[in-house]
């Protein structure tokens, strides 16, 4: 018996029939409306997109141990992600196998096994069903693979940072990723041994379409005006010395800053350009933050030259490195997208720390943590909040029904000013809409595409 | 020569450091104990009538007011945990010294802060106010339970949840140099959080 089972067709579809004209609905310079607001189209994306590419899971920081677990979704479906007992990544469908009960109700824990709470079916974090109460009621073999946990059947993590896929055709995730792990390297290996902890997020929830979301994480043209409240603010007592994203006041596209699409939905936005390429380059940009005078003194008396490397481990690396769907490495965030309806998105910004390697020393890190965490609070706070108004407000403009489109023509059509690089990569000014017309092409074939979906159980 | 001034923690942040996140987080442990309890019923009503001004002023958008309740070196801490936690190695919802505050409060002015345009209106429940002895002796702890009703976009909802202030001595009066915000829904994705809580 195969441990596989076949995904069948999307809601898009019936019978032999494709509901929708995705030429139409998704054009070289434009969007339809419906992309964002119908239901049908949702439900697609939850098997199409989330599941049919690799999609981000989680931080393996979240699970050190053997037999922990977080509790996650891939698209809608309520997920056990666990390391089992012998250290394998699982991403276990949270659903019993007898009646569809969820096991686990925590968001975290250490567990070898999950019990139902209804019946009390009994399974291990392998995903293997190993008792049921009373079996003697039970006719047939109660060993039979259906009856195990169903599982994403491909998990992979890229150094730290798992992820899930349904897809058996699938490239391996480091292929898939191509040219943005790269950069992701550079995002991590700034830190000592390359190596970042998740420690709790600012969480956010709101009334619109996921994708508004990942339409913004490249988008260099919105920061001026959906951010000009947090641009005041961190520059109220700046005078000529600009801070923060200060860069994007004045003609934007005149700065060494750029955006860049690697392949496969994903991109990202580099502004380490516009910074002095020097120790403390980063850190010369921080707006204010809690206790920054006090540490930049402390580490200066401690730590003579070196001090202020150790301080650019607080700045927020001016960097978005978007992973379609539904991932974004920013500042020293982890951004993730949770869809919850087609109407209704989380946007979850995991703080990361960075870990002592030996390099720094046990108090160093405490410290450069405690600076970098407050430098973390800013951006959600005072940015994020005005981005997340916006995108409600489109939701809302989206339900005017005659007025179909919505735009992401800038910077087409300019001779010279998108670039296709000799590795296939393409590169435009920082406020280009370039980033948003390519992952709309993958997410055209996603959705046009009969993939090779299954779920694995144990067999 | 003359003593240089103290710094301005309007406009730097030098308290903010070890020894403040060390005794924020032994002050905000383990405090809530019948046995450090003041039930005093004219002290009561006194922190009772501070947690009440808090609250009208905050509805009222009367920010200079409510920030002249804060010691000039004060925390506004809203953690993500239900248990607090050590901020130096978590992320909160909100960790403003005065300065940040100040920054949260401009940024409302400055007619471009898109969550809050327009504002919201609250209103705002404070009750079950008990007041506990601090380590020091010119402090004192308190403890409210809070509902806050927030019309935006045209519903209203609730936020709930617990506040700790530390307040000392100052004057005849007293200031508020800590108060932590302990929201219900602190760890779960919460829709436009940005009115001051």
């Amino acid at each position: 018996m195969t441990a596989l089972e076949k995904i069948g067709a999307p809601p898009t579809r019936l019978g032999g029939t494709v509901l929708y004209d995705w030429e139409y609905l998704v054009q070289e310079d434009r969007a339809h409306r419906l992309i964002y607001t119908d239901p049908v189209i949702f439900a697609a994306e939850m098997t199409q997109i989330f599941g049919g590419t690799w999609t981000y899971l989680a931080h393996e920081s979240e699970i050190p141990n053997i037999n922990d677990f977080i509790t996650r979704r891939l698209g809608l479906r309520p997920l056990i992600i666990a390391r089992d007992a012998e250290g394998k990544l699982r991403a276990l469908y949270n659903r019993c196998t007898h009646r569809g009960t969820t096991l686990c109700r925590f968001d975290k824990g250490n567990s070898k096994s999950f019990q139902c709470p209804y019946h009390g079916w009994n399974f291990l974090n392998t995903g293997q069903l190993r008792g049921v109460p009373w079996p003697d009621g039970y006719a047939g073999d109660m060993r039979d693979p259906k009856y195990n946990l169903a599982q994403v059947p491909r998990v992979e993590s890229y150094r730290g940072f798992i992820f899930g896929t349904l897809n058996l055709d699938s490239l391996p995730l480091i292929e898939h990723l191509g040219p943005i792990a790269t950069v992701i390297d550079e995002w991590l290996d700034r830190n000592p041994g390359g190596r970042i902890v998740v420690c709790e997020a600012n969480r956010f929830r709101f009334k619109a379409n996921w994708k508004l979301a990942y339409d913004n994480s490249c988008d260099g043209y919105h920061v001026a005006y959906s951010h000009r409240s947090l641009l005041e603010t961190e520059n109220r007592f700046a005078g000529e010395n600009a801070k923060g994203m200060a860069y994007y006041r004045n003609s934007p596209d005149t700065q060494p800053m750029y955006m860049r699409y690697t392949g496969r939905g994903n991109h990202y936005k580099d502004k380490r350009p516009n910074l002095e390429k020097r120790p403390g380059g980063l850190w010369a940009l921080e707006s204010a933050h809690p206790g920054m005078e006090h540490y930049e003194a402390d580490f200066i008396s401690r730590y003579g030259d070196r001090a202020f490397s150790l301080l650019d481990l607080a700045g927020s690396e001016p960097v978005n490195i978007n992973v379609f769907p539904n991932l974004s490495l920013l500042g020293n965030h982890i951004q993730v997208f949770e869809p919850v309806s087609v109407e209704e998105t989380n946007a979850i910004w995991y703080g990361t720390m960075i870990v002592d390697d030996g390099s720094i020393g046990a108090d160093g890190v405490r410290d450069i943590n405690a600076l970098r965490m407050r430098t973390q609070e800013g951006f959600p706070n005072f940015g994020e909040v005005d981005d997340i108004a916006n995108f409600e407000q489109i939701q809302r403009g989206l339900m005017a029904i005659e007025d179909e489109w919505v735009y992401m023509h800038r910077g087409l059509g300019i001779p010279d000013r998108v670039k296709t690089n000799a590795d296939g990569t393409i590169t435009a000014p920082a406020t280009d809409e370039a980033f948003m017309r390519e992952h709309f092409k993958e997410w055209k074939r996603l959705m046009q595409t009969r993939a090779n979906l299954a779920i694995r159980r144990e067999p | 020569m003359n003593a240089p001034n103290p710094p301005d923690p309007s406009r730097s942040s030098y308290y903010v450091n070890d020894l403040l996140y060390r005794e924020l987080i032994a002050d905000f442990t383990d405090w809530q104990d019948d046995t450090r309890a003041v039930n005093d019923t004219a002290v009561r009503d006194e922190f009772r009538r501070l947690v009440e001004r808090e609250a009208r002023l905050l509805d009222q958008l009367r920010y200079d007011d409510w920030l002249a309740m804060y010691a000039a070196e004060c925390v506004y801490w809203v953690p993500s945990t239900p248990y607090a936690g050590d901020p130096r190695r978590e992320i909160a919802v909100m960790f403003d010294d005065r300065r940040r505050l100040e920054d949260r409060i401009y940024r409302l002015r400055t007619g471009f802060a898109w969550s809050q345009a327009p504002q919201s209106r609250t209103v705002r429940l404070v009750t079950n106010v008990e007041v506990f002895a601090a380590v020091r002796d010119d402090a004192r702890m308190l403890r409210s339970n809070f509902a806050i009703s927030e019309f935006w976009d045209k519903e209203t909802r609730t936020l709930t949840g617990w506040a700790g202030h530390r307040v000392v001595r100052s004057g005849c009066g007293w200031k508020i140099t800590a108060k932590q915000v302990n929201l219900l829904e602190c760890d779960q994705a919460i829709r436009n959080l940005s009115i001051i809580l």
